[in-house]
């Protein structure tokens, strides 16, 4: 479970991040929605403590993640943009990770799965976007940890590999963990959410289920729901 | 921190440029050895060089290993790793990977050319030892102002200029001083001046120990009654090694506090 | 022409009977040196067999010839003078003589000449001596292949190994000098050379000349002295051939210079002295064909000095080619190798074509403020010798080689 209590964040003079409050459930799709710079990223990097607040707290499992370390063995993360060391390849840094984390993996099904056999041993610089994506996502799910956190998962992704995403997501769903994702793909996120979050210019604009989204904004397709809060919004 | 260690060390140890830093000190060793015959006044030639490229080298692999591994850093920052393992254990995986080409490079031509048999060895040690500490120091300095700077371009200006600063403007302003205060006595000004940079404080440590002290006259008598007590070797040690510990601690503090 | 044949054997005979020979041994009749010099009489020959003598103040006053023979050894026990010669025409050789340090306010010598011509010492080996040889007011003196050694640290209580003082016409030839003040000293000596010796390790100066004029020397190795040769208040010496090396520390150099006239110091080789030659006010010096390799400072001049020439010298590998403190008045270098030189030489007829300078603005800068020799070996250092050298600003502006040589003198 998360809890995050007025969170501030600027960087330099821009604030990112203006008092969010905001309890994540245990177990459950979690999506955190909103515009372009709208904090998504920051919020996702607070709690992976990447991004330091500049106020405000962060629990996991009643924990505050303040200068800790540890908390991190339990969650999975998939970056927004799949940048990796140029000079490895593939193998070499998927044994890397494995090194670092010194946790049982399901690397090899997963590689098979999205068929990254041929490119072990490539470097990671001569890789597509795909590619790198998959990567990416066998990275972030080879690991058996009760959090997932997924900054943009779908970027670049074939629709056969989107099916098999969204499949793996449910699998983990069913396991009973917690799984955060952004996205801009309106219809990935209405197809897999339990709950979403909303958020405008630092500020939580809507939390709960899509059906409530969708009753508050009067519409009945989510993307069309999300449009409407901008335009009244003027963003 | 070892595994990130050994990560960086090894990164680097594929990387281009650690051979061609190394290749260059090979050639260098060869060109010196086996076209002067001589092994002092190699050392010599080598310490003008070491004194020079080592720092500079630092200073620039510093600042191009933490821009270029932005995101081997972002990698590791999601993984359950402590942020100063993280710094730390690049910073000393780049210091070492330098210091190793440098040994490496010169101690090649060195060993073929039969340095054990000869009594610079001790010489060649000390130019080896203060070698290191340069690296160890300019990769230092070189983080922090990367940590400071997002901008690659103005990062790569600060630390030219920090490098330029030490190597020669420093110098330049004691010279100057010197030139000015000549009407007063300057031996411990001197002294303590030399201290204060890392450059300064080597280019001493080694004339002393290589026999060019003699030509220092009555300050290098003093400088040499200095350093050539225990206690005067401790403390120029000390000041090096703390040029090497304050960078790293800020570069620890910087690294607590920045955001990825 | 017979009978002058018949006169000259007789005269010949008849000195051969009047030189006697007298041996001196353990066991012999004649036990010690001083009675047989007592027995003997003016040109007998006294032949010391070996074995150890424990004598002191043996006076010579007639002369005489004494040659050890299988190495005998006179052991003074430091309790004084051994041998001291006050006769004309007296020839010691083939001695050892040790342990002659009796105090330090009495200048014991192992062999002293005093007030006697004509005397040749040749062949000895003085070991813990005080003084080596001695020579007071003696004229006409050959000191040859001797063997001085000594284990002097300090200065004030030690002694010279060969001492000359108000003597002339005295040849010292290939001796050995070690551990002493100075390994060969001459005041107020004319018209007398040195040559062929080995000095090293001496705690002051190798060769010490002082107030002596018309001397020369020669073919010398100096090394690991205090320094290497002092040549100071003196006239018209010359200097060739000579060895000055290893003179280093921090006041070391190879050829002092001080109030010195008409000098010619040609073909000497300075390697590693931390100064080769530190000049103090000369006037009309040659410096002509020398080596001068790896010093620190191959020339240092101050003081006054008028009209030296520096011609054909090789200037290779040095720190610092020539350091000036005083305005040099009409000094010239012409035609030198440095290795320093830079230039080109189009027309290739070995000359370059650019004047050479040899003071660099760092060595100028150091004289001024001697601190700033700290930057030794410094970047900036090198970037101001070389802003320095493509526009001379700082350093004197006559004092330059206008025809340096391209390749070195061989």
């Amino acid at each position: 479970m998360i809890e995050i209590t007025n969170l501030y964040k600027n960087f330099a003079k821009v604030e990112v991040l203006k008092g969010i409050n905001l309890e994540i459930k245990k177990g459950g799709i979690f999506a955190i929605l909103g515009p372009n710079g709208s904090g998504k990223t920051t919020l996702i990097k607070s709690i992976l403590g990447m991004v330091i607040p500049r106020s405000g707290e962060i629990f996991i499992n009643s924990t505050n993640i303040h200068n800790k370390w540890d908390y991190r063995k339990n969650i999975n993360y998939l970056p927004q943009i799949a940048n990796f060391p140029n000079n490895l390849s593939v193998i070499e840094l998927i044994d890397m990770i494995k090194n670092l984390r010194e946790k049982p993996t399901n690397d090899i099904e997963l590689i098979e799965l999205f068929a990254l056999k041929p490119f072990l041993d490539k470097k990671l610089r001569n890789l597509s976007g795909g590619t790198r994506q998959k990567v990416n996502i066998v990275l972030a799910f080879m690991f058996d940890s009760e959090m997932l956190i997924l900054d943009e998962p779908t970027t670049g992704l074939d629709p056969v590999s989107l099916i098999k995403l969204k499949k793996m997501i449910q699998l983990e769903k069913e396991k009973g963990k917690t799984i955060i994702i952004t996205s801009h793909i309106m219809s990935f996120v209405e197809e897999i959410a339990d709950e979403v979050v909303f958020l405008l210019d630092g500020n939580i604009y809507f939390k709960g289920t899509i059906a409530q989204l969708k009753s508050q904004t009067q519409q009945t397709n989510l993307e069309l729901a999300i449009a409407g809060i901008l335009t009244e919004n003027n963003v | 921190m070892f595994k990130i260690l050994k990560y960086s060390f090894f990164d680097l140890m594929r990387s281009r440029w650690s051979y061609v830093y190394f290749l260059f000190y090979l050639l260098l060793g060869f060109v010196l050895l086996f076209l002067n015959n001589d092994v002092s006044k190699a050392i010599i030639t080598l310490l003008n060089i070491i004194i020079v490229i080592v720092p500079l080298i630092g200073t620039i692999f510093g600042i191009m290993y933490y821009y270029n591994s932005r995101e081997f850093t972002e990698l590791l920052l999601a993984q359950p790793l402590k942020r100063t393992t993280i710094f730390l254990g690049q910073y000393i995986g780049l210091s070492v990977s330098l210091s190793l080409s440098l040994l490496l490079g010169l101690g090649i031509p060195f060993l073929v050319y039969g340095l054990f048999e000869s009594s610079e060895i001790w010489n060649f040690a000390s130019l080896i030892i203060v070698g290191v500490f340069l690296t160890f120091i300019f990769v230092a300095l070189a983080m922090n102002i990367a940590l400071s700077n997002e901008n690659r371009i103005k990062g790569f200006g600060y630390a030219i200029l920090v490098w330029l600063f030490m190597a020669v403007i420093y110098d330049g302003l004691f010279l100057i001083s010197l030139m000015l205060f000549n009407d007063y006595p300057l031996d411990k000004f001197s002294l303590i001046i030399s201290m204060f940079n890392p450059i300064d404080l080597s280019r001493i440590l080694i004339l002393l120990k290589l026999d060019i002290s003699a030509l220092l006259g009555y300050t290098g008598a003093l400088f040499n009654k200095f350093f050539g007590t225990n206690w005067g070797m401790f403390i120029s040690f000390f000041v090096l090694s703390c040029w090497i510990v304050i960078p790293a601690w800020i570069i620890v503090y910087k690294s607590m506090r920045k955001d990825f | 022409m017979i009978r002058t044949f018949i006169l000259l054997f007789l005269i010949t005979f008849s000195i051969q009977i009047i030189a006697q020979q007298i041996e001196v041994c353990p066991t012999c009749k004649i036990k010690s040196i001083k009675e047989a010099v007592k027995k003997a009489k003016k040109g007998d020959r006294i032949v010391i067999k070996s074995g150890t003598y424990f004598e002191t103040g043996i006076i010579i006053d007639k002369s005489l010839k004494l040659s050890g023979i299988g190495n005998p050894i006179i052991d003074g026990k430091n309790k004084g003078e051994v041998i001291t010669i006050v006769a004309d025409s007296v020839e010691v050789s083939g001695l050892t003589i040790i342990n002659v340090i009796s105090s330090f306010t009495q200048d014991d010598a192992a062999i002293k000449v005093k007030k006697a011509n004509h005397f040749s010492i040749h062949d000895n080996t003085l070991k813990n001596v005080f003084f080596g040889i001695t020579v007071q007011k003696s004229h006409h003196g050959l000191i040859e292949n001797n063997t001085i050694a000594s284990n002097a640290t300090q200065e004030y209580n030690s002694g010279d190994g060969i001492h000359l003082w108000y003597s002339s016409d005295i040849e010292v030839i290939s001796n050995k000098v070690s551990g002493l003040r100075d390994g060969i000293y001459l005041e107020f000596v004319s018209n007398s050379s040195v040559s062929k010796n080995y000095s090293s390790k001496n705690v002051r100066y190798g060769l010490h000349f002082m107030f002596s004029n018309n001397d020369k020397y020669t073919d010398n190795t100096f090394k690991n002295n205090g320094a290497g040769v002092a040549v100071m208040f003196s006239k018209k010496i010359k200097m060739f051939r000579n060895t000055f090396a290893k003179n280093w520390g921090s006041s070391s150099y190879g050829l002092l210079l001080k109030e010195i006239y008409d000098a010619e110091i040609e073909h000497n080789f300075f390697d590693q002295n931390t100064i080769g030659i530190n000049v103090e006010g000369s006037t009309r010096i040659d410096y002509k064909n020398n080596d001068f390799i790896n010093n620190g400072w191959a020339v240092k001049i101050s003081g006054a000095c008028y009209e030296n020439k520096f011609n054909r010298n090789n200037f290779i590998s040095n720190a610092f080619d020539i350091s000036c403190q005083s305005k040099l008045n009409s000094n010239m270098f012409d035609q030198n190798y440095w290795s320093e030189y830079t230039g080109y030489d189009l027309d290739k007829n070995g000359i370059g074509d650019v004047p050479f300078r040899p003071v660099k603005l760092f060595s100028y800068i150091a004289d001024q403020t001697p601190e700033a020799i700290v930057l030794l070996r410094s970047l900036f250092v090198d970037i101001i010798n070389f802003s320095e050298k493509v526009s001379p600003v700082f350093t004197p502006d006559n004092l330059m080689d206008k025809n340096p040589l391209m390749k070195k003198i061989k």
